[in-house]
């Protein structure tokens, strides 16, 4: 039996860039195969062309042996290959019943069956363990839970192939699980998965084959169970990775930052944390546990009820993001895209953007001056980009996110509060990235550090907050942290 | 396709412009001369101011629907104080303000009650035409004797005083855009509100100021229209906002905010000066030019948009 995709030699170029050269790849009837690289390595691409959405340039396409050449989604789609994208593509204003079946919604005489309709979808939701009802309206949903929403959308499409593109990276370990299951069941129907991840204990865990990519080439294909975690990350990166978390020991000092009893109207409810020179706080907790609330209220993003703000035990008057930026704590957002970047702009007007004035000069804008701090940044955080005019748009998420620090870096804050700093960034830039939080903390900058991986905030904080539920549930010491001591507090079990 | 994205719009805007020009040259004698160049230019030169400030809204991704009625609310105003004898620098000045003013109202709808800029526009659109007629009790005013010929037809060295009202204009406006970090956050917010935000950016103030500078240069095409007719008319400048979109739009600036220049638009609205003048000479029906000027946009549109993919 021939395979059930086999992409032989593709090449996908795009104006001066490479970003598939010769790769092939084959997907058997209920495997999960993993697709593994850096960001840029040309995953996302490969996947887009099995899709429908790009087309190559050169190379072969058989699905169940028969070549094919899709013009677009709707082929592919009609072929049995769904893709859940990474970015949600879901219309906010309807309900998740709609969502599913947009475009498929079971008819009579032209006319919806809504009952039917929410039926379905409503068997769907139960089927794979989501607790949703299936008329809720989108918009009022987590991120999580459109994320669920979209994965139902593929199952129910009775597809052949359906390709994730990075779907936990919003995901609580319930959701995760649930999500695990379903796709065993899924293997079992003879469904092929792809699987893009960047996670290895998600790879390690569902991962029958994994087929590695470096710079828009075919590296390998491997047996997941058969190869360490370490040689897959060799063949990815290309070079040794000593440690994934280079923990820097920095000196610490006193109490330079606290937050005192925030409360929001509807997430926060009594939050207080503080957080020493030198150190690294890693906030930790489930999705929902109002870990990023707690932060957008520290530097007056959001309106709170109470709450107060002491810097070097002064107490600081913040209303809004420019109090909070003018007294020196910054915040680097989870979604770097939407709430850290002006895409559309340059690397150097990003990075100048929270301190204009000090590049100014006889009251105007000095280019020179300006382009002189950028490249600083640039070379100090080792920020790949073409030339400091490139939009960051172009950059790759490690990059870009660089980019955001550098911005903060230039205002000489003295509180970075780092919401989720590695998200959807590569192995590589991710050890960079950990790198620089671990000098900016010697250097004497509090650091507070949102994050959903668990081995993340053990490698890097000196100490843990654990949220759950709105509100602060305890706090532990770097030595006596264990993933298993911050589950139970983050999911309120004693 | 792949070296026009290199190409900055600018250029390209600008390359329209000057094919536009010879060919039209070549289809009238009349079109080349020097005495109809200044006359386009003179004609593009309200439409030009307006989409000046228009610009500086666009950029932010907003859009000010009501700079039409202003130019006739502010031109009544000014009609008014000059037949009450007030003395001419303080009607001008008072005009332009009175424009200025509608911006901060507008503004301060936006960024304050956080209505959509269409809508906040759309009722300033209506407040001020009917403040205009009502306080013309919808009649024009005019017999400012002479008062405001310097500014409707007088020159300096050669030049018309009309032309170089409008260059000043661009001149500020590009070196706010440029050399101002109002500029640079006009820029930031249209891209991205909330990174902005975030970065530490008061962005309501900055969101204000665009539309008091709409307000000013309305005000400022009021004292223009007025000096050009003579006549301050309280039904004057109907349709001047959907020109003023139009020349920003060709110029080259996204609708959707973050991406345009001031060079770009006083091309664009030289390019709707240029068609109206050139098909006129060449007796093109009034109505056929309403179509071209419609297809115009959206063909400038397109290439932008194919461009940019």
């Amino acid at each position: 039996m021939p395979p059930l995709v086999q992409m032989e030699q593709i090449t996908v170029e795009f104006p001066g860039v490479k970003a598939l050269d010769k790769v092939s790849f084959t997907l058997e009837r209920g495997e999960v195969h993993i697709l593994l690289g850096e960001n840029g390595a040309g995953k996302s691409t490969l996947m887009k062309v099995l899709s429908g959405v790009y087309k190559a340039t050169a190379g072969r396409i058989s699905v169940e042996g028969q070549e094919v050449s899709f013009a677009g989604t709707k082929e592919a789609k009609a072929a049995g290959i769904n893709i859940v994208h990474q970015e949600l593509n879901l219309i906010p204003y309807l309900s998740v019943a709609e969502n599913i079946f947009l475009g498929r919604e079971p008819q009579a005489n032209g006319v919806v069956l809504w009952k039917r309709l929410y039926q379905e979808a409503q068997d769907i939701l139960n089927r794979l363990g989501v607790d949703l009802p299936a008329k809720a309206i989108l918009r009022d949903l987590s991120v999580a839970q459109q994320q669920m929403v979209e994965i139902a959308k593929c199952v129910s499409q009775n597809s052949k192939v359906i390709i994730f593109d990075e779907p936990t990276s919003s995901l609580t370990d319930k959701e995760i699980d649930a999500l695990f299951s379903m796709i065993g069941d899924l293997k079992c129907q003879g469904v092929g998965i792809v699987y893009i991840s960047h996670r290895f204990d998600e790879i390690k865990r569902i991962g029958d084959r994994a087929t590695i990519l470096r710079d828009g080439r075919y590296i390998d294909t491997v047996s997941v169970a058969d190869t360490s975690v370490d040689a897959m990350i060799q063949m990815m990166v290309g070079r040794e990775l000593n440690e994934m978390f280079p923990k820097v020991e920095a000196e610490i000092g006193e109490v330079v930052f606290e937050a005192r009893d925030f409360c929001t109207k509807d997430k926060l409810s009594h939050c207080s944390l503080s957080i020493r020179r030198g150190e690294i706080v890693g906030l930790a907790g489930l999705m929902g546990a109002g870990r990023t609330e707690f932060a957008r209220a520290i530097v007056g993003a959001d309106p709170v009820t109470s709450g107060e703000v002491y810097l070097n035990g002064e107490r600081l008057r913040i209303h809004s993001p420019q109090d909070a930026v003018r007294q020196g704590i910054g915040l680097l957002p989870e979604d770097r895209k939407h709430h850290g970047l002006v895409l559309g702009m340059s690397v150097t007007e990003n990075i100048t953007l929270a301190s204009l004035k000090k590049t100014m000069a006889g009251g105007v804008l000095r280019p020179k001056n300006e382009a002189s701090f950028a490249q600083k940044y640039c070379d100090a955080l080792r920020i790949k980009t073409p030339h400091l005019k490139q939009k960051v748009q172009f950059l790759s998420g490690g990059n870009q996110q660089k980019v955001v620090i550098g911005k903060w870096l230039m205002t000489e804050g003295k509180v970075l509060i780092f919401d989720e700093p590695t998200r959807g960034i590569d192995v590589a830039a991710k050890a960079e990235i950990y790198r620089i939080m671990g000098e900016l903390a010697q250097n004497g900058m509090a650091i507070l550090m949102i994050s959903s991986e668990l081995p993340e905030v053990l490698g890097m904080s000196d100490r843990i907050v654990v949220m759950c539920g709105g509100t602060v549930a305890g706090e532990m010491g770097r030595a006596q942290a264990t993933q298993e001591k911050i589950m139970q507090l983050a999911t309120g079990g004693a | 396709m792949k070296k026009l994205k290199n190409i900055s719009n600018t250029i390209v805007v600008l390359a329209a412009l000057v094919v536009l020009c010879i060919a039209l040259a070549c289809a009238s004698p009349y079109f080349a001369t020097g005495s109809n160049l200044i006359n386009i230019v003179l004609q593009a030169a309200i439409n030009a101011t307006l989409a000046c400030g228009m610009t500086f809204v666009i950029l932010t991704g907003g859009i000010d629907l009501s700079v039409g009625s202003i130019v006739a609310f502010a031109g009544i105003l000014l009609g008014t104080m000059l037949k009450s004898g007030m003395p001419l620098a303080v009607a001008l000045i008072g005009c332009v303000l009175a424009g200025g003013v509608c911006g901060l109202v507008n503004g301060l709808l936006v960024t304050r009650l956080n209505l959509p800029p269409f809508i906040s526009t759309l009722g300033m659109m209506s407040i001020a035409r009917g403040a205009a007629l009502y306080i013309a009790d919808g009649r024009a005013i005019s017999g400012f004797s002479g008062k405001l010929n310097f500014i409707g037809s007088g020159t300096v060295l050669g030049i018309p005083v009309m032309i170089l009202i409008m260059a000043v204009t661009f001149l500020i406006g590009i070196f706010i855009l440029k050399y101002t970090r109002a500029g640079r956050y006009i820029y930031a917010i249209g891209g991205n509100v909330e990174a902005t935000r975030l970065s530490g950016i008061n962005t309501g103030r900055y969101t204000m100021l665009v539309y008091i500078l709409c307000g000013l240069t309305s005000g400022l095409a009021a004292v223009l229209l007025t000096a050009r007719l003579d006549s301050a008319q309280p039904v004057a400048g109907e349709g001047y906002e959907l020109d003023a979109i139009a020349a920003t739009v060709i110029g080259g600036t996204s609708l959707s905010g973050g991406e345009g220049r001031l060079s770009g638009t006083i091309i664009g609205a030289l390019i709707i000066a240029v068609l109206n003048n050139g098909l006129n000479l060449l007796n093109v029906s009034s109505y056929i030019q309403q179509i071209v000027i419609g297809l115009v946009i959206v063909l400038a549109v397109s290439f932008d948009r194919i461009r940019s993919k």
